[in-house]
């Protein structure tokens, strides 16, 4: 049971906002002693760990590109883009963003999309703005919801797109594991057709949600802007 | 052949080149704490190469990791001065190239689907062109490279620094969130191997009664859930749920369809994943890109389609899997 203290370190970590990369670093170290690794094998497994997991950070590769476009205006121009249609709103554009991502990661297109390749350049900058046509410049705690909601389609439209591919990491763990731990003979397709109700209802939960976040937009652009007034004219 | 480790060695490459640049970068008062903690990460990223192949040790490597750690933990990197455009200036230069910009930008997700769906099947002499079980991150890495490349043609730019200069201005911006998804996942492992999981397990046996179908699913997703919110990775929970509730109590003593429990069980997991700061390249990592002042943003957007995800998760096995 003790080896349970290590959890209780990232909890307590993140509960009092302490830096996540030392908080997660310590966890280790403790849960590594506790379960009986000597210090040079807690060494070994944050080595083994590092160079085993390189994948997460490969999209690192893409931000020079990205930056150089944006340096030559990328955002601007996404920007430039969205106004053209007038019917697009925030919550239209990101609805559709989502359906997007998720019928890509059905087929198989997992990393086509993505919070550094199409969410940073493209996604974000077009709901912002899509908003701010219609409410004009954007006060920074909105702008922040927006962007939030924008890596959030992304997001949700990834995990409830995937499982539909037959092919993917969490159908074959799957798969892999029963298979192997209890002699069945699972089909990945099977896995992959109950993975479809989910998905319908990921796209319509999320999707209603997005689309309510017009209102949601209006309402707090709206009471911002009456403070505003009641400010300035109070301080008249 | 082309193979993944040759992208790991360029990305390694090109931290090592920004944490030089980062060193020279008097417009940051921590510049050598930046410096030393990106060129770490770059030095360990071609270093690593040897290490999954088990030609080096480990252990040097894993010193280097809490150096990483304790450099940013202690808040000694920080952010120089971004050489880059002025608004207007680029605004100006999207009203010029216009719609032009975007071929470089949708060049990425073209090459990608391309290696996906093509490449991947394509042998030259027997030896299959991308490394096997690699595609994706060759996708990824074959079309940014294809990218810069459009990028400095269509913009006439002749100076690599330049496109590199931009990155390392993202890096800075994003600091230690890039690097926690890596930490994270040596956690996991770490957790593995001292018997996290099985503790769990054990917990969620302990409130189990037998006799109940409907607790029984329920326990087995929440199970699932609240265990990837610790492990951050639904990956790390499945085997340990399934093997102390989902196979042997809802397969085996109430026959459940196992495709649709299991199935059900791993997305009720992914509706954990989805509000983690543990699951930092999903949720951490996108905030940091989006230069966001509330790191948990993503997160709180998620957090109610989260929930009711996983009712709809445990109304379905429920409904259907029995």
């Amino acid at each position: 049971m003790i080896v349970l203290l290590g959890v209780l370190v990232v909890v307590l970590g993140f509960a009092t906002k302490r830096n996540p990369l030392l908080v997660v670093a310590v966890a280790g170290i403790v849960t590594g002693l506790l379960g009986g690794l000597d210090p040079v094998k807690v060494l070994a497994a944050f080595g083994d760990g590092f160079a085993g997991s390189r994948s997460v950070t490969i999209f690192a590769i893409t931000l020079p590109v990205i930056g150089l476009l944006e340096r030559y205006g990328l955002q601007e121009q996404a920007r430039a883009l969205i106004a053209r249609f007038g019917k697009l709103t925030t919550g239209r554009f990101l609805t559709l963003y989502l359906g997007l991502r998720q019928i890509g990661a059905a087929v198989g297109l997992t990393n086509v999309f993505g919070p550094a390749q199409t969410v940073r350049p493209l996604a974000a900058p077009m709901a912002e703005a899509a908003a701010e046509r219609r409410h004009g410049r954007l006060p920074g705690r909105t702008r922040e919801k927006v962007r939030s909601f924008a890596a959030s389609a992304d997001n949700v439209g990834l995990f409830f797109g995937e499982d539909v591919f037959l092919a993917v990491g969490s159908i074959l763990l799957i798969t892999g594991f029963v298979n192997t731990t209890y002699g069945t003979h699972l089909e990945p397709l099977h896995l992959a057709l109950w993975a479809i109700p989910t998905a319908v209802c990921a796209f319509a939960v999320h999707g209603w949600r997005l689309l309510r976040l017009d209102r949601h937009l209006e309402r707090e652009l709206l009471t911002a802007a009456a403070q505003s007034t009641t400010t300035a004219e109070a301080n008249r | 052949m082309i193979k993944a480790e040759w992208f790991y060695w360029l990305v390694g490459l090109s931290f090592l080149v920004m944490a030089a640049q980062m060193v020279t970068d008097r417009g940051n008062p921590k510049r050598f704490g930046t410096g030393a903690f990106w060129g770490l990460v770059g030095a360990g990223f071609i270093y690593s190469s040897w290490v999954v192949t088990k030609r080096a040790p480990a252990e040097p490597l894993g010193a280097a990791v809490l150096v990483m750690a304790v450099l940013a933990g202690f808040g000694c990197t920080g952010r120089g001065t971004p050489r880059t455009t002025t608004p207007q200036e680029r605004t100006a230069s999207a009203a010029r190239l216009g719609n032009r910009l975007f071929i470089p930008a949708l060049t990425i997700p073209a090459v990608a689907m391309a290696c996906a769906l093509g490449v991947k099947h394509l042998s030259i002499g027997g030896e299959p062109v991308l490394q096997q079980g690699s595609e994706t991150i060759l996708g990824l890495g074959i079309g940014a490279v294809a990218a810069l490349a459009v990028a400095m043609l269509l913009l006439r730019e002749k100076r690599l620094s330049v496109p590199v200069q931009s990155g390392r201005t993202m890096l800075e911006a994003m600091g230690w969130a890039m690097l926690l998804p890596q930490m994270l996942a040596t956690l996991g492992t770490i957790f593995q191997v001292s018997g996290v999981g099985g503790q769990v397990g054990k917990l969620a046996t302990a409130v189990l009664p037998k006799d109940s179908l409907y607790v029984a699913v329920a326990v087995y997703c929440l199970g699932m859930f609240a265990f990837t919110l610790v492990m951050g990775n639904a990956f790390a929970a499945f085997p340990v749920m399934t093997a102390a509730v989902g196979w042997p109590v809802l397969i085996g003593h109430f026959h459940g369809n196992p495709a649709a429990v299991l199935a059900l069980g791993m997305l009720a997991g992914f509706c954990g994943t989805l509000v983690t700061p543990m699951a930092a390249n999903f949720n951490i990592v996108p905030a940091a890109l989006l230069e966001l002042k509330d790191q948990y943003g993503p997160i709180k957007a998620q957090l109610p389609t989260a929930g009711i995800l996983l009712g709809c998760n445990i109304l379905i096995m429920a409904l259907f899997a029995f």
